[in-house]
């Protein structure tokens, strides 16, 4: 056990350096520094300005392998290792827009970010558990039923059309929200409101459908059968025994929802005018800012990866079946 | 044989037909399943003819164009043209038109075609990848496994929509480049799902049983394993058929998506965020793209679940009947 949780952690070790690949090979292979220096510039750059910026930045020197270079320096005075090394040690530089310093930007917009994915995260997971038990409990009913549907039709609405059409309903016409902003400390709360109403709304349907499916696959194992012969309690059976044989499938989902919730809040940041991350992310896609993308994604890998490693090591707490080789 | 053991008639009679043809037998019951399916086809059967070419004399001359086109020029014409922000009902615009004037229906149906081709070549791209990586590493385990995890962490590690967004830079914007783009990111969430089911079904006893009886790698995966697996690929299937048609929508918005030229549903609503804000506000172009995207994927996710009911075994013992 003990083992396993040591080995499963020195195996992000890799992760972590796989993403510096993609990340690397996405943002500085696939690009030309001469273009990343023209689009820093403007149109009407000259040749020595643009020169000026790749020796600054270090885009002339080799890829992965340098020859030229005396010995340890082969492999350390090379883009890939600068890339990595920027990377590993959170020394993320300027951006190529703003010439702001992408580290204290990040910090800056961390909380705004959290205070929108937070609440999101924590609501909806207890809400969607909460009434999917509900719906197993009542199996076979029609309010069963009528909830099935209803989950299935907030499924099939785009996020794109919540947002708007929220906006557009509940702000524009109605006046029950203010339409776009942000204010810090306590004053934010009445401008998260609908951000977090649409976003729990999006994510409802597909998460009762989902657990609930889970549940009634559980509802039909022999065990339950048992405990029902025993004399138990429906709700007893549903609470006890059937929540945590479903740990695995919930576990699994919970930890691949986080990027998914991190793609919505892209989308609810920039139609609200929240300045977290999402904001800036998609600021600097519009404007190609390579440097604070790759900055966003590695972070981003970082955060999934830990969470990944804590869903592998519950695994193992929660079901003493699996036994990993 | 039914007749000499009474006891066990629901059992034979269901033991004489296959699976597959049990499962459309009980589809065939589902009257919603059934409506369901007939949406779908209409779906289809626009973008087919939307993709079908025949004769067109204009003014200009004889040109081939899809039927689609051919019946709009028909009904709608010339009439209404230059016009802009045509509310629904007038003229011969019956959802009206947009800000060039032309026709919301027909821009509407026209969407179809790219929502269809987007939903079936990623499905086409992602889920074998998805099944056969999922079911290696569960099963064997050890190296292999370490390999695939190391593969699509590696990649799920990086936020979807940023390496839907970074792949679409690399390759300019298109439907193909889309389709591509979305399966070659699409395959890691079902292989995940896959792979935590066949850890589960590796310790199963009739893995057991089976391995025991020397049924070899290969017999096991796909004769024991596989089938047990289908119910995941159905839900993972309707779920990522949705999520991928409603991704076109989300990628166009953020200026990745499909060409600018390009008639699609995400198009239309993207250019529906300027409408909704002027003072008259100009709903229709939403409503009509955002009702087409809702009915077709609410009819994939109905009959995708009815399927799933259909298909597997350990649902269909007790289930709603209980």
């Amino acid at each position: 056990m003990t083992a396993y949780i040591i080995r499963r952690a020195l195996y992000t070790i890799p992760l972590v350096i796989g993403v510096c690949l993609i990340t690397f090979l996405l943002f500085e292979v696939l690009y030309s520094p001469e273009l990343r220096a023209r689009r820093e510039l403007g149109r009407h750059a000259d040749k020595k300005q643009i020169q000026e910026i790749i020796e600054r930045e270090g885009w002339d020197k080799p890829l992965f392998f340098n020859r030229q270079a005396p010995g340890f320096a082969k492999v350390r005075d090379t883009r890939f290792a600068d890339h990595m090394t920027r990377l590993l040690t959170f020394h993320f530089g300027r951006s190529e827009k703003t010439h702001e310093d992408i580290g204290r930007k990040i910090r800056r917009g961390m909380v705004p970010s959290l205070t929108l994915t937070v609440p999101i995260f924590a609501l909806g997971l207890v809400v969607s558990i909460c009434l999917s038990l509900a719906v197993a409990f009542f199996r076979g009913t029609y309010l069963d039923l009528w909830v099935v549907v209803i989950c299935v039709a907030f499924m099939s609405v785009s996020v794109l059309v919540y947002i708007l059409g929220g906006q557009f309903l509940l702000a524009q016409h109605l006046k029950l929200f203010p339409i776009y902003g942000y204010a810090r400390g306590i004053n934010s709360a009445k401008f998260l409101l609908l951000p977090v109403l649409i976003a729990l709304l999006k994510g409802l349907g597909g998460d009762v459908r989902f657990y609930r499916t889970i549940f009634l696959e559980q509802i039909n194992q022999d065990y339950v059968r048992t405990a029902r012969a025993k004399g138990l309690a429906e709700h007893v059976i549903l609470l006890k025994h059937v929540l945590k044989n479903s740990m695995i499938p919930i576990l699994t989902r919970t930890v691949l929802a986080i990027p998914f919730l991190f793609m919505g809040s892209l989308l609810l940041e920039r139609f609200f005018g929240i300045p977290g991350l999402g904001n800036m992310t998609i600021e600097a896609v519009e404007s190609a800012d390579f440097k604070v993308l790759s900055a966003m994604v590695y972070i981003g890998a970082l955060l999934f990866a830990a969470g990944n490693l804590a869903t592998d090591i519950s695994y193992t707490l929660v079901d003493p079946r699996i036994r990993f080789r | 044989m039914s007749e000499t053991t009474p006891q066990t008639t629901p059992f034979a009679e269901s033991k004489a037909r296959s699976l597959w043809g049990d499962a459309w037998r009980r589809l065939r019951r589902n009257r919603l399943a059934m409506v369901c399916l007939g949406v779908i086809a209409v779906y289809v059967a626009v973008g087919i003819l939307d993709m079908m070419p025949v004769r067109m004399k204009t003014a200009a001359g004889v040109k081939w164009a899809p039927v689609i086109d051919v019946v709009f020029d028909k009904a709608v014409g010339e009439c209404d043209k230059e016009e802009s922000y045509v509310p629904p009902g007038t003229g011969r615009h019956l959802l009206g038109a947009d800000i060039q004037g032309v026709d919301v229906l027909y821009k509407t149906m026209k969407g179809v075609r790219v929502a269809l081709i987007l939903g079936g070549v990623t499905a086409l791209i992602s889920i074998p990848l998805g099944l056969l990586f999922g079911m290696i590493a569960g099963y064997f385990g050890g190296f292999i496994d370490d390999v695939v995890v190391y593969v699509y962490s590696t990649l799920a590690c990086i936020p979807g929509i940023l390496l839907l967004i970074a792949l679409m830079t690399v390759m300019e914007n298109g439907l193909l480049q889309l389709c591509v783009a979305l399966g070659v990111t699409g395959w890691v969430g079902l292989c995940r799902l896959i792979r935590g089911e066949t850890l589960k079904l590796r310790e199963s006893d009739y893995v057991l049983a089976a391995r025991a009886l020397g049924a070899g790698h290969a017999r096991i995966i796909f004769v024991h394993i596989l089938p047990n697996l289908f119910h995941i690929v159905i839900i993972v299937f309707t779920l990522g058929f949705s999520g991928i048609i409603m991704s076109e929508a989300v990628l166009t918005y953020l200026g990745v998506g499909v060409k600018a030229g390009t008639i699609s549903w995400g198009m239309m609503i993207s250019q529906a965020k300027m409408e909704l804000s002027r003072s008259p506000s100009v709903w229709w172009q939403f409503a009509a793209a955002a009702a087409a995207l809702f009915i077709l994927v609410l009819a994939f996710n109905v009959f995708g679940d009815a399927l799933r009911d259909a298909l597997d075994p350990k649902l269909r013992v007790g289930g709603r009947t209980e």
